[in-house]
């Protein structure tokens, strides 16, 4: 969730109106937001880098605000407080209008070549035109921007952001892309001029730019933007050219979006120009550009594109559980920055959905507004008459059937992890690791996550160490699932529930476990004997102490193995008693 | 124990007076060391309440060694003199005995002997009176007989600097008549035997009282883990409501019944390397229900259904993708599916609680690992309202009673809240749960029927075993570094209570 930090005595001088901290957090929560802190640069400065660091920092309060991943139009000052605004109807949404430039003149152009199509396919841009910059709004227009690129943009490997000084550079722009020895220009922030792969390998200290290299690194062709002169302008996705770069007394901004996904890139555009058209001489209003495609098509942005949807006051009704007039849903909807009007058939509304709303696609979007405006916690809570009978998932049946009679028998219950080393399953456990049948993950952070566990026994001798301290005897148990290939499951794996049970002390006691298998097939109600009932053979495996280890057969079908742990593996778990255990599949007496 | 005669012998002092006495005068009484009689009063409280005492202290004048000597045999001085015969004794053989020097110098001094430094054959005493009184003797007489208050504290101090008395502290108790007084001791028995049942000897027998301070003996027993204790609570919830227990026996996931299938588009940053784990054997799953993938793949990249859709390039690749599933909905999910293909659609309640896995930074609170509890009622016009009701039906279970709920984002609930209860504790309102309304774009696409509404809401398993058991890090809840002596002493779990 993206936590946009606002000062908060400029938020209130916007909201025209004071609140007390506990007052806007109702509101907040209200509205779907959530006063995450209050802070100040200056604690937040102790808090991270010590007391010196912060010396003469601001202590202005700070408000961070949690804003719901998808409304992009919450992501500034402006943004919030026009929602807001709206909300509280102290005022009526703007509408965003592109306009053609004021003088008559053409359009600015941006013409995408060929050569993006491996990199960068997309590009959008806009103008927003005699704009008025103070530094609160000059510092909140940086800020947007990077809150779009970590959001919506994911960090700029859908859509990169770039706005420029119209005034430093003349159309018409090229968006292409070159081989990295053959971009060169100065960077933001540098003083002198760089190629691409230069700047490639010196970003890649950068605490900020090393995130984004990645993101076209390899790339035989760099995406690059060029005015007509032959000045780079930017180098997206990862910086901006110095010769166009923006500042306090910028009136004139040019913006431009490449991406790979093009619904994205509109969506960012229209953020971008919606929350700063408001400090333009003609509040709300963009100037449009055009975008020319390698095949000669031309797009015009932004788009700004409104919509309406039309639905019935029923429907809204009925999802929610209230029973509001047309009229009063219509006016509901408003508040949410979706202008709404009773249409007059029946109770059908007209819902305007405006450019910033792109998080409405559907129907219950629209719902989900009349809700909140309507106030959650007003809608009467109402249990449903839904009639069902309930049923228990046979094998958490047993299990849980199971669990008791074992603590009953006197082991204690482990709850061990479901994924852990190769060495765990494998070198630990004198096995190797291809005949384990384990399901492998592709990106563990640490060893611990290398695999799904295929038994329980590792968890169990791992407690048993972090344990050491306890009285002996120490008798643990789990029943839980491991994870197995296998080919007849759509993605190739499955659980298996499974019971394990080890008895540590200062000897073995392969008596202890026997008399524990007996006792669970007791409760299972098989009887010992050779073919309807259970019985335990001698067998050889790795795991085990040669000649004390027996496999144990259910209705003729092996369903485990116990016996006395192998030397080796008990040291293996970094144990020094004898231990015993008993390992069984118990689905088959689902 | 003290022998039987001396406690009787005591009770029997006890039986005589009224109120109570003292066991240093019950000491002189019986003639006996005081010590033997606070092991008697000792092994009397033990009987119950034959006797009560007190103890108290109090000084007293005692004897010294040579005070008793003294009192036996006569002060130095009065032996000196009483072994001088009328011809008198040579100075040096009166010297010689053991109270000699000592003696002598006080008989000099009380004037009883007189000593001729001239006469022949050396020094040579004499009595000077016929006969003395050994009033040293006769007061020490009296300290012995208990009866130092008849001397004068002068008196008392000149004995004492002598070293012939010395004051002491004595502790002794104050015996009374206990409320089952009685003069005969009966032999205690420690314990019930069979014989005394069979004989019925158990009748007359007295038996020792039984410590009830000390703790008793631990059973021998197993014991069950917390987490799981929680766990069986919530799954009996579940069930009182009427859920039917989902398959959730299944950690490996296909990227599509995860995320595509929840309408969360391909791009979201929970798909991301950093906060799911994927899996690179099996890495891709095979088998989709194809008819079904395509109307997903239509409703993500096109939209329909009355949505806008995403409008991006949908890849079978991203969804064929195998992880380890980071929630159990991918399961409501493909039971959702699955309820969709039925003839008729019959309304549902279903419920899990089992592991799901993020590749998230551990700490304090954050495992790989933990347990999600999820429900989901699928059915004709639920509305938001029964969401809510529903919820706050199952939450007074688990005697949370004061609810709110936040307007909240998902990618595959709209409406989306999550769910506050007010903490008695802390006095604020926090974050319990999450809930929604799943998303037509992910119903209609499975063919559950238009008006069909599917609410749901989880929480996490672990928070609450936290806060029940007052746990504060999760590694000493969950995996292998659990502490086991917590497990054995964890109480049972009652979440209403």
């Amino acid at each position: 969730m993206p936590t946009v930090s606002v000062k908060r005595d400029l938020l209130f001088e916007a909201l025209g109106q004071k609140y007390t901290d506990e007052e806007f957090d109702e509101l907040c929560f209200e509205f779907g937001l959530e006063l995450d802190e209050i802070t100040s640069e200056k604690e937040i400065l102790i808090r991270e880098q010590g007391g010196e660091k912060a010396e003469g920092a601001s202590d202005v309060v700070l408000y961070k605000i949690d804003v719901p991943a998808n409304r992009y139009d919450l992501l500034c000052l402006e943004g919030l407080v026009r929602g807001l605004q709206v909300f509280k109807e102290k005022l009526e949404a703007p509408r965003y209008k592109r306009v053609s430039p004021a003088d008559g003149g053409e359009p600015q152009r941006l013409v995408i070549t060929e050569e993006t199509a491996s990199v960068r396919p997309h590009a959008v841009a806009a103008v927003l035109r005699n704009i008025t910059f103070t530094q609160e709004r000059y510092e909140s227009f940086i800020e947007l921007q990077e809150k779009l690129h970590q959001n919506i943009c994911r960090k700029r490997t859908l859509v990169a952001i770039g706005t420029h000084d119209l005034d430093t550079i003349s159309g018409p722009f090229t968006y292409t892309a070159k081989p990295p020895g053959e971009i060169r220009f100065k960077p933001l922030s540098q003083s002198r001029e760089y190629t691409a792969a230069e700047l490639m390998s010196l970003y890649k200290t950068d605490s900020h730019l090393r995130h984004y290299l990645h993101i076209i690194e390899n790339e035989p062709l760099y995406p690059v933007i060029y005015d007509s002169n032959g000045i780079v302008l930017s180098m997206p996705p990862i910086i901006n050219g110095d010769h166009s770069k923006i500042s306090l007394n910028t009136k004139n901004i040019f913006i431009e979006c490449t991406a790979t996904d093009l619904t994205k890139a509109k969506i960012t555009l229209d953020m971008v120009v919606t929350m700063f058209s408001e400090y333009c001489d003609e509040p709300f209003t963009v100037e449009e550009a055009e975008v020319v495609y390698p095949d000669g098509r031309l797009s015009v942005y932004p788009e700004l594109a409104y919509r309406t949807e039309t639905l019935s006051g029923d429907f809204i009704n009925k999802r929610v559980g209230i029973n509001e007039s047309a009229e009063s849903i219509a006016q509901l909807l408003t508040r949410m920055c979706l202008r709404s009007e009773v249409s007059g058939e029946g109770d059908l509304i007209q819902v305007e959905i405006p450019p910033t709303r792109a998080d409405v696609i559907h129907a219950c979007d629209i719902m989900e507004d009349a809700a909140i405006a309507y106030g959650f916690n007003n809608i009467v809570r109402s249990t449903p008459r839904t009639y069902t009978v309930a049923n228990q998932l046979p094998v958490n049946k047993l299990t849980e059937l199971l669990r008791q009679d074992l603590a009953a028998a006197g082991f204690t219950e482990a709850l061990t992890f479901a994924l852990c080393s190769e060495e765990d399953i494998a070198d630990k456990l004198r096995k190797n690791i291809t005949e384990t049948r384990a399901v492998h993950i592709s990106n563990p952070k640490t060893a611990d996550f290398q695999v799904a566990r295929t038994s329980l026994l590792p968890g169990l001798l791992k407690t048993i160490a972090a344990n050491r301290k306890m009285p002996l005897p120490l008798k643990l148990f789990e029943i839980s699932d491991v994870v197995l290939k296998d080919e007849t499951k759509d993605v190739g794996a499955r659980n298996n529930r499974r019971l394990c049970a080890v008895y540590y002390n200062k000897s073995p006691g392969f008596e202890v476990i026997h008399g524990l298998l007996d006792r669970v097939m007791q409760l299972l109600d098989v009887k010992p004997g050779r073919n309807q009932g259970y019985h335990i053979q001698a067998a050889e495996d790795s795991t085990f102490f040669p000649g004390r280890c027996a496999e144990i057969f259910s209705c003729g079908k092996s369903i485990g193995h116990l016996g006395v742990l192998h030397p080796d593996v008990i040291s293996r778990f970094e144990l020094t008693m004898p231990c015993s255990a008993i390992d069984i599949d118990i689905e088959p007496f689902l | 124990m003290a022998d039987t005669g001396l406690l009787e012998a005591l009770l029997r002092l006890l039986e005589k007076v009224d109120g109570g006495i003292d066991s240093q005068d019950v000491a002189a009484d019986l003639g006996v060391d005081h010590q033997l009689i606070v092991g008697a009063v000792k092994s009397l409280q033990a009987l119950g309440e034959v006797i009560s005492a007190e103890q108290k202290s109090s000084k007293r004048w005692e004897l010294t060694g040579e005070g008793r000597e003294i009192a036996e045999q006569g002060s130095h001085e009065a032996r000196v003199f009483n072994a001088i015969p009328d011809e008198g004794l040579p100075q040096n053989e009166l010297m010689k005995m053991p109270s000699g020097k000592v003696g002598f110098s006080k008989a000099m001094s009380n004037k009883w002997i007189r000593l001729d430094k001239a006469h022949e054959g050396g020094p040579r005493v004499f009595k000077t009176v016929e006969t003395i009184e050994d009033t040293v003797r006769d007061k020490l007489q009296l300290v012995q007989k208990g009866l130092s208050a008849k001397l004068e504290d002068k008196e008392k101090n000149e004995l004492k600097k002598r070293k012939l008395l010395s004051e002491v502290t004595v502790k002794s108790y104050w015996i009374t008549k206990g409320s089952s007084f009685s003069t005969t001791i009966t032999k205690q028995e420690t314990e019930l035997t069979p014989e005394m049942i069979a004989s019925g000897s158990w009748k007359e027998k007295k038996f020792k009282p039984y410590n009830f301070e000390a703790m008793g003996v631990a059973p021998d027993c197993g014991h069950l883990h917390p987490l799981m204790k929680v766990r069986t609570q919530f799954r009996q919830i579940f069930l009182e409501m009427g859920f039917t227990e989902m398959p959730t026996n299944n950690f490996i996931e296909s990227s599509f019944w995860n995320f595509d299938s929840l309408f969360q588009p391909q791009q979201h940053p929970a798909r991301d390397q950093h906060d799911t784990f994927f899996i690179s054997d099996p890495a891709l799953a095979h088998e989709f229900p194809q008819d079904y993938l395509e109307r997903v793949k239509q409703v993500h990249s096109e939209g329909g259904y009355g949505s806008q859709g995403y409008k991006y390039d949908w890849k079978i690749e991203e969804a064929q993708k195998n992880l380890l599933r980071t929630h159990t909905t991918a399961v409501s999910a493909r039971m959702l599916y699955k309820l969709a293909q039925q003839e008729k659609f019959t309304p549902v309640k279903y419920f899990s609680i089992d592991r799901v896995f993020r590749n998230e930074t551990l700490d304090a609170t954050h495992l790989a690992e933990f347990h999600q509890i999820e429900g989901v009622v699928a059915d004709y016009g639920l509305t938001l309202g029964n969401l809510m009701g529903i919820l706050h039906q199952f939450f007074t279970k688990l005697g949370i009673t004061k609810l709110r709920f936040k307007p909240a984002y998902n990618p595959y609930t709209e409406p989306s809240m999550e769910v506050f209860s007010y903490h008695e504790g802390l006095k604020k309102w926090v974050e319990v749960g999450n809930s929604g309304v799943f998303r037509p774009e992910m119903l209609l696409p499975m063919g559950l029927p238009e008006g069909v509404s599917v609410i749901a809401w989880g929480l996490s398993l672990e928070r609450p075993t936290m806060i029940k058991y007052g746990i504060n890090n999760i590694r000493e809840l969950v995996g292998h570094k659990v502490n086991l002596q917590m497990v054995y002493d964890s109480p049972i779990c009652r979440l209403d209570s």
